[in-house]
């Protein structure tokens, strides 16, 4: 079993849990597959899916995820819920828990929300991103494409490229590639990095890494969480840190394009890297991602509830 | 303190697994519409080794797959085996005559389970059951068609099945007594 309750962020996980869940992985990849896709291991228990702030994919996720546990899954959003008329967070995860819930799925717009929320209940509690901190899930999917795709970690070259002073990816990413013994890049203009950054290896254009790297990891530009402008345009974006096809084609052979989705067209990734045909598409594992996430989420609700 | 008995050995369970793949043969008369399917994880090798046989006998190949039960279980918040090993029935087995394959029939627990999870495959014509050993102690109606070896048991003990492709070393069933 897992070493801890909750799953708030990626350092908390010792190396076993993250063994754990990835051996775990591959069955629930191959109930996806049938065409019965469920199985009653949590037959009777009640998972709770917080979203306090949008999202489309992750909640889906794990509402697939839950039911093909057999778990009844309650979808609660901020936008229907009683958080518009004002009802703080915990008295709103009370009211849920009050309904007998076995575990929750939170997600929050900001930093530290879920493990405020961990400390107040007694049942386990989900991490599905909150603010600029963590998104584990994200990260431990990452590490399952990752090594569905080259069946090691250790001495894998990663850039990670993008914004990561608005990314909550980015964050649990490294710290749980780091751990795997994976060799990070960080590849992001100045004005989109922390300042603790400086001790990592960065650069500030993809074409320094393009050609070495065995995996281009491209974060998500977060307009929606920029209060202020913090890029210039998106045509010196595209200059230095877009993904397109002369990029794509430098690449080298085995090497994979990983990005957590939804991509911005245009902006982090071009259209023609998006729709590409023939032998460069195998380079993108955007949808394996998406597919494997499910796998991956469904573990680690089976290894929380299935003890 | 712990009192081992050993109970079968290499040879032994070689004759066994060439017996019951006769006695398939016999009672099924002949090997179409025959499915195997062992139960993770010494199930699996010992339905190899009787697909095999009866692939040498009849000279035609047969169709083998792997089962495993751990999200089917009764006793998920009792004692539970974390990691799960891969299932693969990759074809169909509806209208198929299914010989499940296990090493220790016991409680008839697993066998609940297996069945429950085949059907979630299709609708199989029947299901047959295969144990390498057969101990006793039942807690559900359920029976082996072909047993290797009875093997009266007392719930204190248990029975130790050590298969090359599993475990790596000469093929055994021991029994082993603890005492207090």
């Amino acid at each position: 079993m897992l070493s801890k309750k909750s799953i708030i962020g990626i350092e908390s996980l010792e190396k076993e849990d993250i063994g754990l869940v990835l051996a775990n992985a591959d069955s629930f990849l191959e109930i996806s597959g049938r065409d019965v896709k469920k199985v009653p291991v949590l037959r009777g228990k009640t998972i709770a899916n917080l979203f306090f702030e949008p999202s489309t994919r992750t909640k889906t996720s794990f509402e697939i995820a839950a039911k093909r546990l057999s778990a009844d899954i309650i979808n609660f959003s901020s936008s229907t819920s009683s958080v518009v008329k004002g009802e703080s967070i915990v008295d709103t995860l009370k009211t849920i828990l009050s309904m007998n819930v076995d575990m929750v799925i939170m997600r929050h717009s900001d930093s530290g929300a879920v493990k405020i929320a961990d400390s107040f209940v007694e049942v386990p509690v989900i991490n599905a991103g909150d603010g600029k901190n963590q998104h584990p899930t994200q990260a431990l999917l990452d590490l399952y494409t990752i090594n569905k795709v080259f069946g090691k970690f250790k001495g894998l070259k990663v850039a990670i490229v993008g914004d990561f002073i608005n990314s909550r990816v980015a964050g649990s990413n490294i710290n749980l590639f780091k751990k795997m013994g994976m060799d990070i890049t960080i590849v992001s203009p100045t004005i989109l990095l922390p300042e603790d950054f400086s001790k990592m290896d960065v650069r500030h254009c993809i074409d320094d890494v393009i050609e070495e790297s065995d995996i281009i990891y491209i974060l998500r530009m977060q307009f929606e969480r920029q209060d202020r402008k913090f890029y210039p345009s998106i045509m010196e974006y595209n200059r230095f840190l877009s993904l397109n096809m002369e990029r794509l084609g430098r690449m080298k052979p085995g090497s994979i394009v990983m990005h957590p989705g939804p991509v911005n067209r245009g902006i982090e990734i071009t259209d023609e890297v998006m729709e590409t045909r023939g032998k460069l598409r195998e380079k993108i594992v955007i949808e394996r991602q998406v597919t494997y996430g499910v796998a991956i989420r469904m573990a680690l609700i089976y290894l929380i509830l299935g003890q | 303190m712990e009192e081992k008995a050993h109970i079968l050995g290499k040879n032994d369970i070689e004759r066994i697994v060439s017996r019951i793949s006769h006695e398939i043969l016999e009672k099924n008369r002949g090997p179409e519409n025959l499915i195997f399917i062992g139960l993770q994880k010494r199930g699996v090798p010992l339905s190899g080794r009787i697909a095999g046989n009866i692939e040498k006998f009849e000279g035609i190949k047969i169709k083998t797959g792997k089962l495993d039960i751990t999200f089917y279980r009764d006793d998920i918040g009792h004692n539970i085996k974390p990691v799960s090993q891969i299932t693969d029935i990759s074809f169909d087995i509806e209208g198929k005559n299914i010989i499940l394959v296990d090493d220790v029939l016991y409680t008839g627990r697993t066998i609940r389970a297996a069945m429950d999870a085949l059907i979630d495959f299709g609708r199989p014509k029947s299901i047959q059951l295969i144990v390498l050993i057969d101990r006793g102690h039942r807690e559900l109606p359920i029976r082996a068609d072909y047993v290797g070896k009875n093997l009266p048991t007392s719930r204190s003990e248990s029975v130790e099945v050590k298969l090359r492709e599993t475990d790596g070393v000469e093929d055994s069933v021991t029994v082993v007594k603890k005492e207090e």
